[in-house]
């Protein structure tokens, strides 16, 4: 045995003694149970894992300091969004994930050595059942899109039917993992028309669909497009009408500007935490954000772990896991989904977020988003052929760009300047074409890092 | 020495901040911006008006807060934590700096691939060793937790069956009374009906029960190995020949892999699918519940045609090809049970664990867990009196251990509840506790390679304390007191009239606003 420093016991007179307590000479004898056939046959220690043996820290920071500067820098944050975003992350927000009792901690069964996450975990779900004025939150999905299947998927089971209407124009990975959560069990996911003028969605096309069949109608707001629903709360009646729950999809720092869905008459609100400061990080870890309203009937039946405020044996307030018999470890084949390990650590970091903004502070982001992504677009429908935003709906962070030529080859060519510009939106619906694209921009865009966007993007179509 | 856990009583942020203040300069666009575009147009029937409740603190008040919250929680940075099928190890903090650098903040995840090289080369890295850990053909980084990746499993049988078109008979997935909830949780949201099978007294499935239960009908068997009882399954490969015999799929739940890590390997024992949990066995922290990662493997079995099991797999394959590292999207099966390829971050922190202690490492780390779990089972033969190991009580233990405080029970009515209560005072955290549900009172301690002899030592101890101050009759009901919360009230927290899941619902309920959840 080597010492090794993570292994306090590889202590070659330490290992000795414990080996001599269990009454066994080698560690080998501790794996004797083993049949010889279900046994690895080659030599271990040569299996290509890392660099064969420890290796000492400098050279593991050599090694990811190698991965880091393989990283392109871009002369600008990207002006892509389409579920998650690029914001600014708070100093403070980092620190705080990064506090070590809190950070290394379990889920907190042990309910009394556990109180300050727990508290932390209770102050995410009030900020978040403020913001959305919706009653119930749990501590966390693990991205808006899982949020969404099991939403679904509940409410297939709260009104025993089996189709989910949804806007064509939706968030098309979204709708990918809706599918895939709701294939296996017979659930059928239905489009909606939106307007190919607006990206708002058909009300007399909704009101046609929302039949006996159908569990719940979804609508996201902003759109996937970027478009501000005007109805949102006519969408509501027409799935309540049906019988159907209503379920809102939204993106949490629009909702210091936008009517929030508890307004609006949903059940269940889904959506993405990640602009509350959790960073990119190239896919994750991000934050599904789960709501419901006060019904016990929807309570009873929504996934992920709660905490509660309650009292301790001495009277004080204390916290406590809420509702467990919904749970795998508790109903096994009868849970309300299997979900257990969730991204707790994002929801307090974007409880440290919100605190840290304050309800006015977030408007003021939501404005400054506005601003820099409405500045965006004028300065775009500057460029001659450019359309910009494409629909006429109103927006705040991301909208849609026509280009005079193709979408996806005029962005690479504006990769090759430094600038990410947006995603493609070739046949993500029958009318939008490959010169479409969906462009964003946040507060992390500055104003000459919007002006470079454009004066490049002149420079690429030819326009001086 | 006595312990004492903080205890702060920190108010809410609602006592203490207000929506008007804030810790955070919101950056402002230009003059020129606003007179251009501004001011913000919100369509009316959208436009919520006044600002949110959220309650703001300024930067130091929210340091403050949180550094308080912290003192009041316990991690593997506190002391240790041994809970069974949870593997709480020590997390490294070279892994810290690199997991979640801050260059990665502004990664999209849909950036070009060649903009991340550097990133992809690591999850290659990861995908690619994961390969060879588990005896695997094909890994998928992409579920974003070790249930997630059950799921992709469950997902994968669906559609193994379902493009073989046998998915009508094929109705059934058979687990161990002694599984893992989320792996009934699992099979049951793939549409398939859960059939358990018992655990015979040597603490291997018996066998004769799931030949009885094993038919046409039967999509697959999931199974942890080591068990949750932290015995190596004896009878794995004639389990993996009778759930072949009628095309069932073998699921290996990776939950307990740090307990054969170094000596056997799920590909070799006849499992077609596995998943492993990123922030068990590979060390990145649980972050009081999450983020974890629960990458997915399959062995390259035929499917139909050109398809093979790994095709069903959700998520992209990190391919390098002519130099360059790029993301394949499968074209089969659920594709995605999630909206973008992995949670990056985890699988760097597990790769700096990987990379810093290499395949010979891993094999210590396992030894070493099974080393320290089977030193607390020699040491606790002492308090025999109090407490047994229920199943082959002569076999070695893998990483893990399932006491039974039933002995402690009879005579002093102090129940496993109880013992955890008492480790907590004693600034130990607990074991997990009631599972696996075929034993009464049960203790389940998992120590890992973490933890020192002395600590382990320490909780024999404890345990003897514990024993002994109920026999003397003490209050053990009253326990812990060293804690931030006495014993918490339950009954309040769950009754339909007081439970408070937000603080909303505490200020509506108060006005009157809102009644008995209902």
């Amino acid at each position: 045995m080597e010492l090794h420093p993570w292994m306090p016991n590889s202590d070659p007179r330490i290992l000795a003694e414990m080996l001599e307590a269990i009454g066994v000479d080698s560690i080998g004898e501790l794996y004797s149970d083993i049949p010889g056939e279900a046994r690895f046959k080659g030599d271990w220690d040569r299996l290509p894992v890392g660099e064969g043996g420890p290796l000492p820290e400098g050279r593991v920071a050599e090694v990811l300091e190698g991965h880091i500067s393989r990283i392109t820098r871009l002369r600008a944050p990207p002006f892509m969004g389409g579920g998650v975003w690029p914001h600014l992350v708070p100093e403070v927000v980092r620190h705080v994930s990064a506090l070590g009792q809190i950070l290394t901690s379990y889920t907190p069964y042990q309910a009394e050595s556990s109180q300050g996450v727990m508290q932390a975990l209770f102050e995410y779900q009030s900020m978040v059942a403020d913001l959305l004025e919706m009653d119930v939150v749990n501590s966390s999905m693990y991205d808006w899109s899982t949020a969404l299947a099991e939403a679904g998927l509940m409410a297939l089971r709260v009104t025993k039917r089996s189709t989910i209407l949804v806007p064509e124009a939706m968030n098309p990975r979204h709708r990918k993992v809706l599918e895939a959560y709701l294939e296996p069990v017979g659930g059928v996911v239905r489009p909606v028309k939106v307007d190919p003028r607006t990206g708002q969605i058909d009300l007399e096309d909704l009101e046609g669909k929302a039949g006996r069949d159908v569990a719940a109608v979804y609508l996201e707001q902003p759109g996937y497009l970027g478009q501000i629903e005007e109805e949102a709360g006519v969408v509501g009646e027409i799935a309540h009408r049906a019988g159907a729950l209503y379920i809102m999809g939204v993106e949490p720092i629009s909702m210091a500007l936008l009517k929030p869905p508890g307004r609006l008459g949903a059940d269940i609100a889904v959506g993405e935490g990640q602009p509350l400061g959790l960073g990119l990080n190239y896919g994750g870890p991000y934050l599904g954000i789960f709501a419901v309203a006060w019904n016990g009937r929807l309570v009873r039946q929504m996934p992920g772990r709660i905490i509660g405020l309650t009292r301790d044996a001495a009277g004080r307030r204390a916290f406590a896991m809420i509702l467990q018999t919904r749970e795998q470890h508790i109903r096994r084949a009868r849970a309300t989904s299997n979900i257990t390990t969730n991204e707790a650590l994002m929801a307090i970091r974007a409880a440290a977020y919100l605190t840290l903004l304050g309800g006015e502070g977030l408007r003021r982001l939501a404005e400054t988003i506005w601003y820099n992504s409405h500045y965006l677009a004028s300065r775009l429908s500057e460029i001659p052929g450019v359309e910009a935003p494409l629909l006429d709906s109103e927006f705040i962070a991301d909208f849609t760009v026509r280009l005079p030529a193709g979408f996806k080859e005029t962005r690479k060519r504006l990769l090759a300047k430094g600038y990410a510009a947006g995603i493609p939106l070739e046949g993500h619906t029958p009318w939008l074409t490959p010169n479409d694209g969906l462009l964003t921009a946040t507060e992390a865009h500055e104003e000459r890092h919007i002006d470079g966007l454009v004066e490049a993007l002149a420079e690429v179509l030819g326009v001086q | 020495m006595e312990y004492r856990q903080a205890r702060w009583e920190e108010p809410l942020v609602y006592e203490q901040g207000d929506p008007a203040r804030g810790g955070y300069l919101v950056p402002q666009p230009s003059e020129r911006i606003k007179r251009r575009v501004g001011p913000p147009r919100i369509p009316e029937k959208a436009a919520r008006g006044e600002a949110p409740r959220i309650p703001g603190m300024s930067e130091v008040e929210v340091v403050r807060h949180y550094t308080r919250l912290a003192e009041m929680s316990y991690g593997v940075d506190s002391g240790p934590v041994p809970l069974g099928s949870c593997t709480m190890k020590y997390n490294p903090r070279i892994a810290a700096r690199y997991a979640y650098h801050p260059r990665l903040e502004m990664l999209h995840p849909l950036l070009d691939e060649e903009l991340v090289q550097g990133v992809l080369e690591a999850m290659y890295r990861v995908q690619e060793w994961l390969k060879h850990i588990l005896g695997m053909d094909t890994c998928s980084l992409h579920p974003a937790a070790g249930a997630h990746g059950e799921l992709a499993g469950v997902y994968a049988m669906y559609w193994y069956h379902k493009l073989r078109g046998r998915l009508g008979e094929k109705r059934e997935v058979i687990v161990p009374d002694s599984a893992h909830g989320t792996n009934p949780a699992s099979a049951a949201m793939a549409g398939f009906r859960v059939v358990e099978v018992p655990t015979a007294s040597d603490g291997n499935v018996d066998m004769e029960a799931l030949r009885s239960v094993v038919s046409s009908a039967t999509a697959g068997f999931m199974i942890t190995n080591p068990s949750t009882l932290g015995l190596f399954e004896e009878n794995i490969l004639e389990i993996s020949r009778v759930i072949h015999s009628v095309d069932g799929l073998m699921y290996y739940d990776g939950a307990n892999l740090n307990g054969i890590l170094g000596h056997a390997r799920p590909g070799d024992m006849g499992f077609d699918l596995a998943h492993v949990n990123l922030h068990k066995t590979f060390s990145s922290p649980h972050g009081g519940g999450g983020p974890g990662a629960g990458p997915v493997c399959a062995r390259n079995i035929e499917v139909i045609g050109d398809i093979r099991l790994g095709d069903l797999l959700p998520g992209p394959r990190i391919v390098y090809r002519r130099g360059e590292y790029r993301l394949e999207w499968p074209s089969y099966g659920p594709v995605m049970i999630r909206a973008w390829q992995a949670n990056t971050s985890v699988v760097l922190w597990s790769y700096v664990y990987m990379l810093s202690l290499g395949a010979r490492g891993l094999r210590l780390a396992g030894e070493l867990s099974v080393v320290n779990t089977n030193y607390f089972i020699a040491r606790l033969r002492e308090l025999s009196r109090y407490y047994e190991v229920p199943y082959a009580p002569g076999r070695a233990r893998k990483h893990e251990v399932v006491v039974s405080a039933k002995p402690l029970k009879r005579q002093t009515g102090a129940t496993a509840e109880d013992v955890a209560k008492g480790l907590l005072d004693a600034g130990l955290y607990a074991p997990t506790i009631y599972f696996p549900l075929i034993v009464e009172e049960a203790l389940m301690f998992e120590f890992t390679e973490s933890e020192t002899r002395e600590n382990i030592d320490r909780y024999v101890e404890r345990l003897r304390e514990i024993a002994e101050a109920a026999e003397r009759g003490e209050p053990y009901r009253d326990w812990p007191l060293n804690t931030a919360a006495r014993r918490v009230d339950l009954k309040e927290a769950n009754h339909p009239k007081t439970i408070t899941p937000t603080w909303r619902v505490k200020e509506r309920r108060e006005r009157g606003e809102i009644g008995p959840l209902r």
